[in-house]
């Protein structure tokens, strides 16, 4: 087992700097036929968006025409998000006008499942939107594994993740969803998985022959889904992943991220349901509980949280229409 | 190539709207240059990003000197002149501040966006906008980002660069982010100094009653702000920042002053300085403290005539343009450049606020004039319109 995982670390795990020569990309890119299509998902992110934009059109569209497809994909932001990425020639959808007929779902994952659907490359790098210091490398890192070697399917980022202070930065903490939760899942389940160094990060590659295939759960769980799937699907050579620095980010609150590890929590034990891993599993609960004090009251909070899934892509009437699929 | 000013002129506005096509380019070179820190004698990483945008744009002779100057050539037609093209590639901040930018509908935010990333960006996008609007000069255009520009840099890779250069040099043109309308045609006499203020260990506070070092340097300050300042030649004594002390109720023994002298008119600086050296050494004399001024950079007055032909093409471009004229000195490359009897001017690109605070931002629609601009102006320098 740790041979395998030391193995893997060693041919399947990259740093952005080995994919410093873009123009050698796009020829690689060219020659291999390949149409890749970037997508941002979004939900009130007009802080970070035009960033985000200007400088993905610039370095990996005008200057080197790594991208061939370029969209943001939104939830429905309150917030300027649409305008500004319109503004500086993005092409902005919202998610919920995309396959009108298989109605509307809040989530990240729906963003990322309609995208499937929308955008027309053979690899989909998906790079969330709320990045502070965004850089071409967020791209070029986790796409070049894909373009440079075919038996790779799925690629991650992973970086030393610093926390915006008010007094600067300072290197610590990000990944705690990661280090508490789905590495002791994995490491009691799947071990081969914990050689994913964040298998939570926002930004990722995936050839359509994989995404097509594989169900989304459209909350919290659409990344952690996707990697046991491919994993049991493709196995561990399917992955790679590759350090990308530094990613400056909003900080999320403790309450913020329990939540969300209740939503991982209900599509990993899920998986390990429909894997036949478990048996005797009770049904699970969808209402998370925190609590608040005020004064000597204690006031119980409750929220609903329902890890919906759509099916795989492929089995959509409309896209098999669209992509011509008949078997 | 424009070979008469109405038709150099007449292009403006076509050229205005042909930039637009330049945007993304020249907003990602300036938001990827300004992420990357770049206080002054620390700017190896930003010229280093500069000298890779050279290198993939194809140019010659790229170089990083010793001084930390990037400076590549874009190669005229027939190559006999040089026209230097350049920004300053430091700023006001350290490399501890969070240098992250942020992009509205038709802003940028950060700190140092509009002095200078924006120039620098200017500086390695033009080959880039040269050939979207399909212009060539005769002359090779040297294009430069100065290292050790700002504060104690005191205009070092200039002054390297200047003095070790083998081109002849025809014009030089220096570029601010901030503020389009800019129009620096002479440098302005600046001495930048510096007033440590040191209390001795063992002072009788009974004896002088003063209550610390930060009460005896008001007093100098107070005594410099009454040495009287001529309007005309226009002369000011600018105080930068003071800094002394830790505390409430710890009597500080230290002080520090930093000021500029500025002055149009020639031996006032010295004038001054000589003023300021008195009330020091009487100070300092009658509080028994040791006050030192240091001198940390000086420019001599200078510059081209108001009826100069660089100064009234600029102003014809920018009537042309529609951008009321913003006369203003400078202490900055120009000055070096004026010194070495190049006719120079230096010129902003777009608006901006709060510069050199950590919210300093520019709007994005006025740059497109400001690089109309300076297109113009090089094609009137290459035109040979600029010359005496």
């Amino acid at each position: 087992m740790s041979n395998k995982i030391e193995k893997w670390l060693e041919t399947n795990t990259f740093h952005h700097g080995e994919f410093w020569d873009i123009l050698e990309l796009v020829k690689a890119k060219e020659e291999k036929g390949l149409k890749i299509s970037l997508c941002i998902p979004t939900l009130n992110e007009e802080k970070t968006i035009g960033k985000e934009i200007v400088i993905f059109r610039s370095e990996l569209m005008e200057r080197y025409p790594l991208i061939d497809e370029f969209a943001v994909i939104d939830s429905g932001s309150e917030d300027n998000t649409c305008e500004v990425a319109a503004s500086f020639g993005a092409d902005v959808y919202r998610a919920a006008d995309i396959l009108p007929e298989v109605g509307e779902k809040r989530g990240k994952g729906e963003n990322l499942w309609k995208a499937i659907y929308q955008l027309k490359g053979d690899i989909i790098v998906y790079v969330d939107a709320d990045i502070k210091n965004i850089h071409p490398r967020f791209v070029t890192g986790i796409v070049a594994p894909l373009i440079k070697n075919d038996t790779i399917k799925y690629c991650k980022a992973f970086y030393d993740r610093p926390m915006a202070y008010s007094s600067g930065i300072r290197s610590s903490g990000g990944g705690r969803v990661t280090e508490i939760l789905i590495r002791p899942l994995f490491s009691l389940f799947f071990p081969e998985l914990t050689s994913l160094i964040q298998p939570l990060s926002g930004e990722f590659a995936v050839r359509r022959e994989v995404l097509e295939r594989i169900p989304f759960p459209i909350g919290y769980g659409v990344e952690t889904a996707h990697i046991l799937d491919v994993y049991k699907e493709w196995g561990l050579e399917a992955f790679a992943q590759c350090d990308l620095d530094q990613r400056i980010h909003r900080n999320q609150s403790t309450n913020a991220l329990g939540k969300m590890s209740f939503g991982i929590l209900q599509t990993f034990l899920n998986r390990l349901k429909s894997y036949g891993m478990v048996d005797r599993l009770p049904e699970l609960s969808t209402i998370y509980r925190q609590f608040q004090a005020e004064g000597n009251r204690y006031e119980q909070l409750t929220r609903e949280i329902v890890e919906y899934e759509r099916p795989p892509m492929i089995t959509i009437p409309a896209y098999r229409e669209k992509y011509g699929i008949t078997e | 190539m424009a070979n008469t000013i109405p038709l150099i002129h007449s292009a403006l506005p076509g050229h205005r709207n042909a930039l637009q096509s330049v945007r993304e380019i020249l907003l990602a070179n300036a938001l990827m240059i300004g992420e990357i820190p770049s206080p002054t004698d620390a700017e190896e990483e930003r010229i280093t990003f500069l000298s890779n945008r050279f290198t993939e744009d194809g140019l010659d002779n790229i170089s990083i000197d010793q001084a930390g100057n990037g400076m590549a050539i874009l190669p005229g037609t027939i190559g006999k002149n040089n026209i230097l093209v350049c920004a300053h590639a430091d700023t006001v901040f350290s490399e501890k501040v969070d240098h992250a930018m942020s992009v509205g509908p038709n802003s940028i935010k950060g700190p140092g966006i509009g002095d200078n990333s924006l120039g620098l960006a200017a500086v390695v996008t033009l080959p880039e906008i040269l050939k979207r609007l399909g212009i060539t000069f005769e002359d090779n255009l040297i294009l430069m980002g100065c290292s050790r520009s700002l504060g104690r840099g005191n205009l070092g890779g200039m002054r390297f660069f200047l003095e070790h250069n083998k081109r002849p040099i025809r014009a030089g043109v220096c570029i601010e982010g901030i503020e389009l309308g800019r129009l620096s045609y002479a440098s302005i006499g600046m001495l930048r100094g510096e007033i440590n203020l040191q209390v001795p260990t063992k002072y009788d506070w009974t004896k002088f009653g003063a209550s610390g070092a930060v009460a005896i340097l008001t007093k100098v300050v107070q005594r410099i702000m009454e040495i009287p300042i001529p309007m005309e030649p226009k002369t000011k004594i600018l105080f930068g920042s003071m800094s002394s002390g830790t505390s409430f109720g710890t009597q500080p023994t230290s002080a520090n002053l930093r000021f500029e002298i500025r002055s149009e008119q020639t031996g006032m600086v010295s004038k001054l300085r000589d003023q300021i050296e008195d009330i020091i050494d009487e100070i300092a004399n009658g509080s028994d403290t040791r006050i030192e001024l240091s001198i940390i950079a000086q420019r001599k007055p200078g510059g081209l005539p108001y009826a100069h032909p660089m100064v009234k093409s600029m102003r014809a471009i920018l009537d042309t343009l529609k951008v009321n004229p913003r006369v203003e000195p400078s202490v900055g490359e120009l000055s070096e450049l004026i010194n070495k009897g190049i006719p120079s001017v230096t010129l902003g690109l777009t608006k901006g606020t709060h510069k050199n605070e950590l919210n300093e931002s520019i709007e994005i629609t006025p740059t497109f004039d400001g690089l109309a601009q300076l297109v113009a102006l090089l094609q009137s320098i290459d035109g040979g319109f600029c010359d005496e």
